[in-house]
């Protein structure tokens, strides 16, 4: 009596673009077009802001002249050298953090006030150490970005549910093996979370340094062409680094999700 | 005792008395129900129950047991006005239910309890939504704390108490409005089962004493035969009524009944048909 | 208590690495601790810094109202609709992984210099994390609650009130403190930029004239105004939670 059918099909399978993704394709493309309206008609006044088509028909011509890419090739180079460092060094203070419950309760509260700090006011102090150049300008946006890392591992080792660790015990596992096949795979989502708020926190603290510290980078180009009132290069930077911000965030979201499908309830 | 009954008991009351256990008097209907889901993510339904007929006669108390994922839940949230059936009507008090209608009562699994209120505002809290007045209010909350053995722990918070006392609270609260129906969805389901036996000698307690019509949800044959005047069985995925056993109880009823040979008989023959259901759910089923 | 002990011993450290970096870079680099003190008393004791500390001040507050209400308005209403989550959180999280600094040209060419322009840095920092905090925050609320409300039959506005707001109040929280941190941090940059006053303006004078005791001393300021309200709040979340 049991039904065999127990399933109706209305419409075939679709495969991977989910209805949230058109939607908010709708949303963005939409809202652009209203931005393209107010420009073109100039309710957004010309001197305020240019109309998105003329940010990225002036961006395509910037980069085929190739008149900034040495500040492109500087920023870039500083950013992965920035997000590379920050993880690292985040995930080895987490770790070191976590197995160490006492120092961890003595910081953790201090790490939220963290952001309120202008760390770019220690440029002077990072200039004395490390010289002239990328470097200070790194180490201001590691500072930045090393938080976030923490956090993240701390959180994900908590999360490690305590039927795996003691898994690995009965599995007499060594320690490696146990945080190599056990702990880091059950820890990797938080892990990568973490990972990519690094990225994005390198990012901001690379370009926000260039703007107000340095002499190269495309932080401040942006910065030389608002002095300079070029406000053409400037939106054509500007709308790079949101497209390059969002590239990355999109590869980074897609591993995520990947990553995330693994242990959907 | 008629204290009890006056602050407990439902203010609208039917002409037949209810003496006779079963009134035979409709309170809650539903008339080939059926229920599909949409899976997220594909496009196929999912056929989760039905068709159904069911009746919950004024002031019976009836259970429903069948293997995981059959829908039992589903059939709970359907009477309470919490989903919608895909077809078919659903009615309370010869109306047809549209939301959730005044007079019912739900209880659910997991702990409900708001961890940010101590036991007092919990129990009080739908009573305050409803803006009933602030004496009238305190006067059944501390009726409720009595009655549910919580007057020690009027000020505690929920994150203080055990499983057991969080469900009273949920219970409690759900009784202070007065409910004539109440609905429960595997109350006890967290509980260990000595504290499950002594809620369910509570539950006929209350149920007495109110007059309510119950329908319990349930896992746990034996609870359900101990409880119910009836108990529906229902099969696998889609969920159909696949037998109404009467157990023909006293009202007067307590957890005693279990050593009695009708027990066992009801049990066996609950478990009788749920068994082969139960195989299939779990991808053994044998040949029928 | 021994939280408060532990602290303790974690600022003692921080002194000392600093003291050691100040002996290591010199005093053009870095100050030392004593001495970033007696600026900052003396700062303090002068007349003409309280002007700045209240325009700060002020920019604050309102860059505050704006991004606490503003964020907590959007986060419940997105937190409350699957869809409207599913659609606005990648946008969220991409605006906020943007740099802000290649925005500052354009709001201060709409908002001109003064206070709004503050105000507008602010907010722009600090309503996304509470906005997505807020929004999570009700995602991963336990479901039993909202039927709660459904069988207590309350319309939407008096759950959200009664039933979801206390409900998610801790993770709320959270994302207040860092809120309210990264609002006060743009509301600097902005008066790095914008304005002629505050603590902002300040540092960025400071900086180009090399004067690293008044860097110092207002940034050992802004730590410890930061460091107070961040416990304040957290003490507030642990109350009024219960948890």
């Amino acid at each position: 009596m049991a039904a065999d059918t127990a399933s109706v099909r209305v419409s075939p399978r679709r495969p991977r673009l989910s209805r949230a993704d058109g939607v908010r394709l709708t949303v963005v493309v939409v809202f652009i077009a209203l931005v393209e309206l107010l420009c073109r008609t100039g309710v957004i006044a010309l001197s305020v802001m240019i109309a998105p088509s003329a940010m990225a028909a002036h961006c395509v011509q910037i980069l085929r002249a190739g008149t900034f890419d040495h500040d492109i090739a500087v920023s870039l180079g500083n950013i992965v050298a920035a997000a590379i460092l920050s993880v690292l060094l985040g995930f080895a203070v987490g770790v070191l953090l976590h197995s160490a419950p006492r120092a961890r309760a003595a910081i953790e509260p201090l790490l939220s006030a963290y952001y309120a700090v202008p760390t770019f006011v220690f440029y002077p102090v990072f200039i004395v150490i490390l010289g002239v150049g990328a470097a200070p300008i790194i180490a201001i946006a590691v500072l930045l970005a090393v938080v976030s890392m923490v956090t993240a591992t701390l959180n994900g080792l908590d999360r490690i549910p305590r039927s795996l660790h003691k898994t690995a015990l009965v599995l007499r596992l060594s320690p490696l093996q146990s945080a190599l096949r056990i702990k880091l795979p059950a820890a990797l989502p938080y892990l990568f979370t973490g990972m990519k708020l690094s990225v994005a926190y390198a990012f901001i603290g690379v370009i926000a340094s260039e703007f107000i510290l340095s002499g190269e980078g495309l932080g401040y180009a942006i910065g030389y062409a608002y002095n300079n009132f070029q406000n053409r290069d400037m939106y054509a930077l500007m709308f790079l680094v949101l497209v390059l911000v969002t590239a990355i965030n999109m590869v980074l979201n897609t591993i995520d999700r990947r990553l995330q499908a693994r242990r959907r309830r | 005792m008629s204290s009890v009954a006056s602050l407990i008991k439902p203010v609208a009351q039917s002409a037949a008395q209810p003496d006779a256990p079963a009134a035979r008097q409709a309170h809650a209907v539903l008339s080939n129900v059926t229920r599909y889901f949409d899976r997220t993510g594909s496009h196929e339904r999912f056929h989760a129950l039905g068709p159904i007929d069911l009746t919950l006669h004024q002031g019976e108390f009836f259970s429903v047991v069948g293997p995981s994922g059959c829908g039992k839940s589903t059939l709970l949230d359907i009477f309470a006005g919490l989903a919608e059936p895909t077809s078919g009507s659903v009615s309370f008090e010869g109306r047809e239910v549209k939301g959730v209608p005044d007079g019912v009562g739900v209880v659910f699994q997991e702990d409900a309890s708001f961890p940010w209120m101590n036991v007092r505002d919990n129990i009080g809290f739908g009573l305050r939504m409803a803006g009933t007045d602030g004496a009238e209010v305190k006067r059944r909350v501390d009726y409720a704390l009595g009655f549910m053995g919580l007057k020690d722990f009027a000020s505690a918070y929920p994150a203080q108490l055990s499983g057991g006392m969080r469900q009273r609270v949920c219970i409690a609260r759900t009784l202070v409005q007065q409910p004539r129906l109440i609905l429960l969805d595997e109350p006890f389901g967290a509980l260990d089962q000595q504290t499950r036996l002594l809620m369910g000698d509570e539950l006929l307690r209350l149920w007495r004493e109110t007059s309510a019509t119950v329908l319990l949800i349930t896992h746990a044959l034996d609870e359900a035969a101990m409880l119910s005047d009836r108990v529906g069985v229902m099969s696998s995925r889609p969920g159909l009524f696949i037998d109404i056993v009467e157990t023909g109880w006293e009202r007067e009823r307590d957890s005693r009944i279990v050593s009695t040979p009708r027990f066992g008989e009801v049990n066996a023959r609950l478990w009788e048909k749920l068994r082969v259901e139960s195989l299939k759910v779990m991808g053994l089923a044998d040949g029928r | 208590m021994k939280t408060l002990s532990n602290t303790l011993a974690v600022i003692l450290i921080m002194l000392v690495v600093w003291q050691a970096l100040h002996a290591l870079a010199g005093n053009g680099a870095l100050t030392s601790p004593w001495d970033t003190v007696r600026e900052l008393a003396s700062l303090l004791g002068s007349s003409d810094f309280w002007p700045h500390v209240l325009e700060t001040l002020q920019a604050l507050v309102l860059a505050l109202l704006i991004g606490v209400i503003g964020g907590l308005a959007l986060g419940m209403t997105l937190g409350m609709y699957r869809m409207a989550r599913e659609v606005a959180e990648p946008i969220l999280l991409n605006l906020y992984s943007l740099p802000k600094v290649t925005l500052y040209p354009l709001v201060l060419l709409a908002f001109g210099l003064g206070l709004p322009a503050k105000v507008a840095f602010g907010v722009m920092h600090g309503l996304i994390p509470i906005t997505v905090f807020t929004m999570n925050a009700i995602a991963q609320m336990r479901p039993v609650f909202l039927r709660v409300a459904a069988t207590q039959r309350l319309t939407p506005a008096r759950a959200m009130w009664h039933i979801v707001l206390p409900a998610i109040l801790p993770e709320v929280v959270s994302g207040l403190r860092l809120g309210f941190s990264l609002t006060l941090l743009g509301v600097l940059i902005g008066e790095m930029f914008a304005s002629q006053r505050g603590l902002g303006h300040l540092i960025i004078n400071a900086m180009n004239l090399g004067d690293i005791k008044t860097i110092m001393a207002v940034a050992l300021l802004l730590i410890l105004f930061a460091l107070a309200c961040n416990g304040l709040l957290m003490r507030l979340g642990r109350r009024l939670a219960h948890y």
